[in-house]
């Protein structure tokens, strides 16, 4: 069915060249080791001839006790356990566990940190919506993507290794300021990526956005409405491709997001084509982030001036006598907030992700709680491919987004 | 005091090398020329590690010409299994059977802090090694490792392969791990080991 | 592209979010929300209070179903996000065990905390809330794995992130240790015993073409919640 713009809306099947067959109903298992499912998830698929009649997923087998580590170790100790669990969205997992220990700390991030930590955040949404359309291009069929994707992820790991030293698993932020400051000719790189990434997005939506392959696989795929999105907890681009415009940045915002001037791309019929859609523009978006962010970063110092949290510079801490005494107290017993709790949301590029810690006044967290967005959107999947073929199983599982470390943690 | 008696020992070592005439070294020649530029990797990619890996097959850092573009993620036509990420205890059945579906010749590299030795996830969770459940012939350290340093690792595989020699009866017998082996460490002596290195399996100073 | 269906902020519409800055430690801005919850169940109501802007709303665990069905319904309340169902145990162990539920309301923006304190030798279960948020569904899974507490009236309460054979225990609580209860080799062997891909479960062995040529004797066992391979 073609609109009057010429755009494809529904798709109408093929007329059945054969006669209806009276079958059993078969018995698939797929996964936990498989190149489409975006990690070690299983499912567990009962399937009429090639309809899937119903889905069980089974996760768990990358469950490493994320939440346990994070009662024995220091608040800063615990920032490189957040690379690991998002592990296509470190600096923004570091960004957003900064976020919450600070709040839960009481303190106030300079200025320039707070710039800082937007371009940290955007560069790591670029980051993992390229993943993201590599390895979905590349489940549906189309492998060029995928290279052309993890070329530009080269030059944003490049950017990050000259700022933090690591290229994927970042450690970017520490409680109260950022690990390192940007060095000098940092900004000319960023504007040159910024510059010349919108290149690349137009290159992919040429070869992909209207293709009749692509299109035919994805348009009428999976689909949740709206209320239903909502009422199973979804979020981010899987949520607002269904029509609902949450996004946390804009409902709930933090680092001063509701200063910048970006839009949130709403789809309509929430299934994978409007997914798709949802994430390219957001690529889009995020650029026009950076290019803000750019133009606003104030001088001055990154880290915050608070003695309790951030260690003093080695020259004080080795000439002053309090200095050195705090040196000491940070690094063998570690910063201690007080007591209380606190839920720190951001909008990462799967959805709500939070931090909600909880603490009793000591250096060690009493409970570090994860909220992960891939782990409740794949709790939806069985919804979304009752009624579809297998090979739709596989486009629904990568238009969703997940990351296995994300979801078992 | 004085001379002591030298104990009697065998002096004589027999090398494969010796053994074999012109003909089955140019045949290991070819054989291991072939095995080790085309080497079909299996990559058993859990976590973060698996996506350096795939950095490492894109263009950058091309592995394509070391022979391995072609990713096999069945384990029936695969050459090498490289497990890159952490293994928890649930997957670690999953990764066993994974390696003895593999055919002879197959190789092992273990990518990774968390797949070489448990990784920063010293815990009730995570496999501490996945040599403790299949046999290992390359491990690359990092967390994650550079691309250079896999492709680091994955040239000392190259290296093992060209060393082999049809002649080694034992080479391509199936490993099975060794229950007798002094791996298993009960938790009280584990933790007595790793006391002097801090608290970190106390919640608190007092011992929680 | 038309309209959206749910629209965040649509209760509010003159509201312009902002960062928030400067917040206090205790003595915050209380959610309108708790004062509605005291006046329509007071029984139900411990206490309320405000921690980092954050409104804390502790329940009796029995009533939680009930003012979650009120939070979610009310029209003035609104709350149809469920976004997070944990739980917390002190190192104090004589503290009891809290469990918590993170509730959004997207159309006037408002984020509340609602907790109802399990103490220690009572039975551990609360109410589901599945049948308000199908939401719940795995986050109250994973709570009954990590903790033990029952979650009465999920369809469907087994383990999720280990394997339904674990028998170390309840990883996320303060007696487990972080290196768990058994040695590693016997970890390693509880493990790889385990096998949970042969062990298909009875909802996913019906749908075998074989289930019906099983001896009925079997199919019993099976009906009863067994798995095979034990």
């Amino acid at each position: 069915m073609v609109d009057e713009g010429g755009r494809v809306t529904t798709l109408e099947a093929p007329p059945a060249m054969e006669p209806e067959l009276e079958g059993e109903h078969m018995l698939i298992n797929l996964g936990p080791q498989h190149p489409a499912t975006h990690g070690v998830l299983r499912l567990v698929l009962e399937l009429d001839g090639e309809t899937v009649v119903r889905c069980i997923p089974h996760v768990g087998y990358l469950h490493c006790g994320f939440e346990k580590i994070g009662e024995y170790r220091q608040y800063n100790q615990i920032i490189p356990w957040t690379d690991r669990e998002d592990y296509l969205n470190s600096p923004g997992n570091n960004v957003a566990f900064a976020l919450g220990a600070e709040r839960l700390f009481g303190v106030e991030i300079t200025p320039r940190c707070t710039v800082l930590r937007v371009i940290a955040m955007e560069l790591s949404r670029i980051m993992s919506h390229l993943v993201w359309l590599g390895t979905t291009c590349i489940d549906i069929g189309a492998f060029t993507p995928f290279l052309w994707s993890f070329q530009e992820r080269e030059r944003i790991y490049t950017l990050l290794e000259q700022w933090i030293g690591a290229r994927l698993t970042t450690t970017l932020t520490r409680v109260g300021g950022m690990g390192a400051d940007i060095p000098d000719g940092w900004m000319d790189g960023l504007r040159d990526f910024v510059r010349t990434f919108p290149k690349t997005i137009a290159e992919v939506d040429r070869m992909v956005t209207r293709n009749g392959i692509w299109v035919g696989r994805t348009i009428g795929i999976g689909a949740m409405t709206g209320p239903d999105a909502v009422n199973a907890g979804l979020s981010g681009p899987l949520l607002r491709a269904s029509g609902v415009a949450y996004d946390v940045r804009k409902d709930f915002p933090y680092l001063d997001y509701e200063t910048y001037d970006f839009d949130v791309p709403v789809g309509t019929s929430g299934d994978v084509y409007d997914r798709f859609l949802v994430r390219m523009e957001e690529l889009r978006q995020s650029v026009r982030i950076l290019e803000q962010a750019a133009a606003r970063l104030p001088d001055g110092p990154v880290n915050v001036d608070d003695a309790r949290v951030i260690l003093p510079p080695k020259s004080k801490a080795t000439s002053e006598m309090e200095s050195m005494i705090h040196h000491f107290k940070q690094v063998m017993e570690g910063p201690r907030p007080p007591i209380g709790e606190c839920y720190v949301a951001v909008e990462s590029p799967k959805g709500e992700k939070g931090y909600y810690f909880v603490s009793d006044g000591t250096p060690k967290p009493v409970r570090w709680r994860i909220r992960p967005p891939s782990y409740v959107n794949l709790s939806a999947i069985p919804r979304m491919v009752e009624g579809h073929l297998l090979s739709d199983v596989i486009a629904i599982n990568a238009s969703i987004d997940i990351v296995m470390g994300e979801i078992d943690r | 005091m004085g001379l002591t008696a030298r104990p009697d020992r065998q002096l004589v070592s027999v090398s494969p090398q010796s053994q074999e005439g012109w003909v089955t070294t140019k045949l290991d020649f070819l054989v291991n020329w072939g095995r080790a530029n085309s080497l079909w990797p299996m990559p058993f990619g859990t976590a973060c590690c698996a996506i350096e890996f795939m950095a490492t097959a894109a263009s950058k850092y091309d592995l394509a010409r070391f022979g391995m573009e072609r990713m096999s993620f069945s384990p029936r036509q695969a050459d090498v299994l490289i497990c890159a990420g952490r293994v928890p205890f649930k997957l670690a059945p999953v990764l066993r059977r994974i390696w003895q579906q593999m055919l002879q010749p197959k190789w092992c590299i273990s990518m990774g802090a968390c797949a070489s030795s448990g990784g920063m996830f010293d815990n009730y969770a995570v496999v501490q090694g996945i040599d403790t459940i299949i046999p290992v012939d390359v491990y690359v350290p990092g967390c994650p490792p550079r691309p250079e340093g896999l492709i680091y690792g994955i040239m000392m595989l190259q290296e093992k392969v060209k060393r082999e020699r049809m002649s080694d009866e034992r080479l391509r017998d199936e490993l099975e791990p060794d229950p007798a082996s002094k791996l298993y460490i009960p938790p009280e002596a584990i933790d007595e080991l790793s006391e002097p290195f801090g608290n970190s399996v106390h919640q608190t100073r007092s011992g929680l | 592209m038309t309209a959206p269906l749910v629209v965040p902020g649509s209760a509010d519409p003159a509201s312009t979010p902002a960062t928030l800055r400067a917040i206090p430690h205790r003595g915050g801005a209380l959610n309108p929300t708790a004062d509605r919850i005291k006046s329509q169940f007071a029984e139900a109501f411990v206490r309320a209070e405000v921690i980092w802007g954050e409104t804390n709303v502790y329940l009796r665990p029995e009533s939680v179903l009930d003012v979650v069905r009120y939070l979610h319904d009310d029209a003035q309340e609104r709350y149809d996000y469920l976004s997070d169902v944990t739980a917390v145990e002190y190192r104090d162990l004589e503290l009891p065990l809290q469990v918590v539920w993170h509730l959004r309301s997207l159309p006037f923006r408002r984020f509340l905390r609602l907790k109802a304190e399990l103490p220690k030798g009572t039975p551990l279960s609360v109410p589901s809330v599945f049948s308000i948020y199908s939401g719940a569904d795995w986050l109250e899974r994973e709570c009954y794995d990590m903790f033990g507490i029952v979650f009465e009236g999920h369809p469907d309460l087994r383990r999720i992130l280990m394997w339904e054979q674990y028998q170390e225990g309840y990883p996320l609580r303060k007696d487990f240790p972080l290196r768990g209860r058994f040695s590693r080799s016997e970890q390693l062997r509880q493990a790889l015993a385990a096998q949970p891909e042969s062990r298909y479960s009875m909802t996913e062995l019906t749908i075998a073409d074989a289930f019906e040529d099983l001896p009925l004797e079997m199919r019993q066992r099976l009906a009863g919640g067994e798995k095979t391979g034990e």
